[in-house]
């Protein structure tokens, strides 16, 4: 059991960065080249293009049987480590070393033709991740099972929910039994009981039949769950290979330093312009990362200063999603005033915004007076400050999922 | 263990061939997923890769007739849907094959598989649609109470020949243009100007006598779909439909060097498909 399924060493991959006016060039680009030096052609495109090095000597090895975390940012690498792992793209210097059949989760819809009923796209995808037809005959009642869709295996896949069409991909690529399965970012379609079942069924696999299974994930609450060890791949390197307890705390920690939790707003030009009588300095997250647990408070600190003298002064915010919809704003209480260039940090908390997960920005102002009465603002800063709202942990340690078209904020759980 | 596997730059080749069998069945999903999904939502279904063939029959034999061709000892709607059955497979298996690494660039960037199953399953397509119209022209035959001669048991022979250079097209097609997506256009041009390049309406033999003299009646068959009508017309029926047989070994000549180049060049571009495409 101890013998390694999967050896990396050295991998790199680099891409060429086109321009723009050269891809339209095209065709007629590689003519003229292809014409004035016909020798070109043999030894392939000429070396002064510009070069992305999406991966860049990474070495580690995988145990039989382990289930190992794969995160990052995004662009740190992970989806071309994948895409080399399961072939798609050959890696441009290095190697790799694979003990057994490689699968990966497709996403839904490439393996699926819309037009096509379950029962054909079960053969169909399962004879495109490499199953033959007898294979596939004799999993397909548990391929069904699992998936839940007995009643429309005769109904075109495009007529499916999008999570029926991921219940029935998950089902193919897990009763496919490779020794090495790659599963990239799925939980997040599908209901909860589903989730649990897919990393029941992983972990199941895993556990009784010795597969090795590569996870990855944005969602730490899940690769907690599912994974003991961890790789945290930052800037197509890997940072750390090890206990995914300690790989989830450096993840948060690159991840923060890269996501500001400091921001200078001294000196930054205004959209708005306001009086200007008490102006922000900076804003800061009196944390690590910018990230905030569901159900957790929202709190940061600003810091104003005051260019003439003010009594009174309150500060407000709105929080809008990333696309810009303002989910919802507030006002705090009038704060004693300051004296002409007199400075104060003040922290300003919002009890519990019941936030769905996800990324927000706020808007924050410095003013007088709220809604209830007349108001006038004397700063604002639109959208400066970014955080993001970490799912909570579901039942029996699964991720909750909370779809986006159920909105930004989480309601209370109802009474009867 | 059974499936070691070892990706390096340029390694990749080593597992292909034998990846390529135990994909085999492949060949036949992504061909079946094709031939079905073209007929769903359809009335008629099946028939309409029927319909095509015999309204392009009917409307060239209206130009033979019209324009007075020669069509020698047979029949004009025969003598014209024999040169029609390679010549309308030969193009939309080259022009499907072509587009088929395009239209699936879905499945290219997420999954591996041999990707000259693709190419290959575009032209199969195309093929069950050249026996539906094969058995149209047996019905047209005895219609005409036309027997065909004893050569018609090489047909499978030229049926290959066709296959190989359908193959051959579609697979130089689609390897460009993943790169180059200029090559769209042109397989349109290709597929408009092969009708007329090919001697669908024409009898091969009515190449001037002045050119025949040697280089130049040869040239003409270095379009393989010369040789190939040629051959099916001969094998199908016979009489004066004679096979000009230098023409036909120029013929042979230029569809194996595309099947092997574009085999080649297939190969060497496959590995970066997924990046370019």
């Amino acid at each position: 059991m101890s013998e390694n399924i999967i050896n990396v060493s050295n991998l790199a991959k680099c891409y060429p960065l086109v321009h723009q006016e050269k891809w339209v060039a095209g065709l007629r680009h590689s003519l003229e080249n292809t014409l004035r030096n016909p020798a070109s052609w043999f030894r392939g495109a000429p070396k002064h293009e510009e070069l992305f090095w999406a991966l860049k000597d990474v070495s580690f090895s995988v145990k039989m049987g382990e289930v190992i975390g794969v995160i990052g940012r995004n662009g740190a690498g992970k989806s071309t480590l994948l895409k080399i792992l399961s072939r798609i793209t050959e890696p441009t210097k290095g190697r790799v070393e694979l003990n057994g059949r490689v699968s990966s989760l497709l996403e839904v819809g490439s393996g699926f033709h819309g037009d096509l009923s379950g029962r054909e796209n079960i053969f169909l995808n399962g004879a495109i991740l490499g199953m033959t037809k007898a294979e596939i005959e004799k999993k397909f009642d548990e391929i069904v099972a699992f998936s839940e869709c007995e009643k429309f295996l005769d109904t075109p896949v495009k007529r499916y929910s999008s999570g029926m069409g991921m219940r029935l991909a998950f089902s193919v690529a897990a009763h496919l039994e490779p020794e090495i399965l790659i599963v990239d970012e799925v939980l997040a379609v599908g209901d909860a009981a589903f989730q649990k079942k897919c990393l029941g069924k992983m972990q199941e696999v895993s556990n009784t039949k010795g597969r090795t299974v590569l996870f990855v994930s944005h969602n730490m609450a899940a690769v907690q769950q599912l994974t003991t060890r961890s790789i945290v791949m930052d800037k197509g390197m890997v940072k750390f290979f090890g206990s995914t307890d300690e790989a989830v705390e450096i993840y948060s920690s690159t991840a923060g330093a890269e996501a500001a939790t400091f921001f200078d707003v001294d000196k930054t030009p205004r959209k708005l312009k306001f009086s200007g009588a008490v102006r922000f300095v900076h804003f800061r997250f009196d944390r690590v990362a910018p990230y905030f647990e569901a159900g957790e408070d929202f709190s940061f600190c600003a810091k104003v200063r005051a260019s003439e003298d003010v009594p009174q002064f309150r500060v407000s915010l709105t929080i809008s999603t990333e696309e810009g919809t303002a989910v919802g704003a507030c006002f705090g209480p009038e704060r004693p005033g300051l004296r002409r260039g007199e400075e104060t940090e003040v922290k300003i908390t919002l009890k519990n915004p019941r936030l769905a997960p996800g990324r927000y920005s706020c808007t924050v102002a410095v003013g007088r007076g709220s809604h209830r009465t007349t108001q006038t603002d004397f700063d604002v800063v639109p959208d400066t400050l970014t955080f993001e709202v970490l799912p909570e942990e579901g039942e029996a340690g699964t991720v909750a999922a909370w779809h986006r078209h159920w909105g930004s904020v989480a309601f209370p759980d109802l009474a009867y | 263990m059974s499936h070691k596997l070892v990706l390096e730059a340029g390694r990749t080749e080593r597992q292909y061939w034998r990846d390529l069998w135990r994909y085999r069945e492949l060949f036949y999903f992504l061909a079946w997923r094709d031939f079905m999904v073209r007929y769903k939502q359809t009335l008629v279904g099946v028939a309409w890769s029927l319909v095509r063939p015999v309204l392009t029959m009917a409307v060239l034999t209206v130009v033979v007739k019209l324009g007075k061709l020669p069509t020698g000892t047979v029949p004009g709607p025969l003598f014209v849907f024999a040169a029609m059955l390679p010549w309308q497979f030969f193009s939309t298996a080259m022009s499907e094959s072509g587009t088929s690494l395009l239209n699936n660039s879905n499945l290219l960037t997420k999954v591996y598989f041999p990707r000259l199953v693709m190419p290959v399953s575009a032209v199969i397509v195309s093929l069950v649609d050249f026996f539906i119209s094969g058995v149209f022209l047996a019905v047209l035959m005895a219609i005409f109470r036309f027997v065909p001669p004893v050569q018609v048991f090489f047909l499978p022979l030229i049926i290959l020949m066709v296959f190989a250079a359908a193959v051959g097209t579609g697979l130089w097609l689609a390897a460009l243009m993943v790169k180059y997506r200029d090559v769209r256009f042109i397989v349109q041009f290709l597929v408009q100007f092969g009708l007329y390049a090919s001697p669908v309406i024409l009898k091969t033999s009515m190449v001037p006598e002045q050119w025949h003299g040697l280089p130049l009646r040869l040239l003409y068959f270095i379009n393989p779909v010369v040789g190939i009508i040629d051959g099916f017309r001969w094998c199908l029926l016979g009489g004066d439909n004679l096979i000009y047989w230098p023409g036909f070994l120029v013929s042979t000549v230029v569809v194996l060097t595309v099947l092997v180049s574009g085999l080649w060049y297939f190969r060497s571009m496959e590995r970066t498909f997924a990046d370019n495409i």
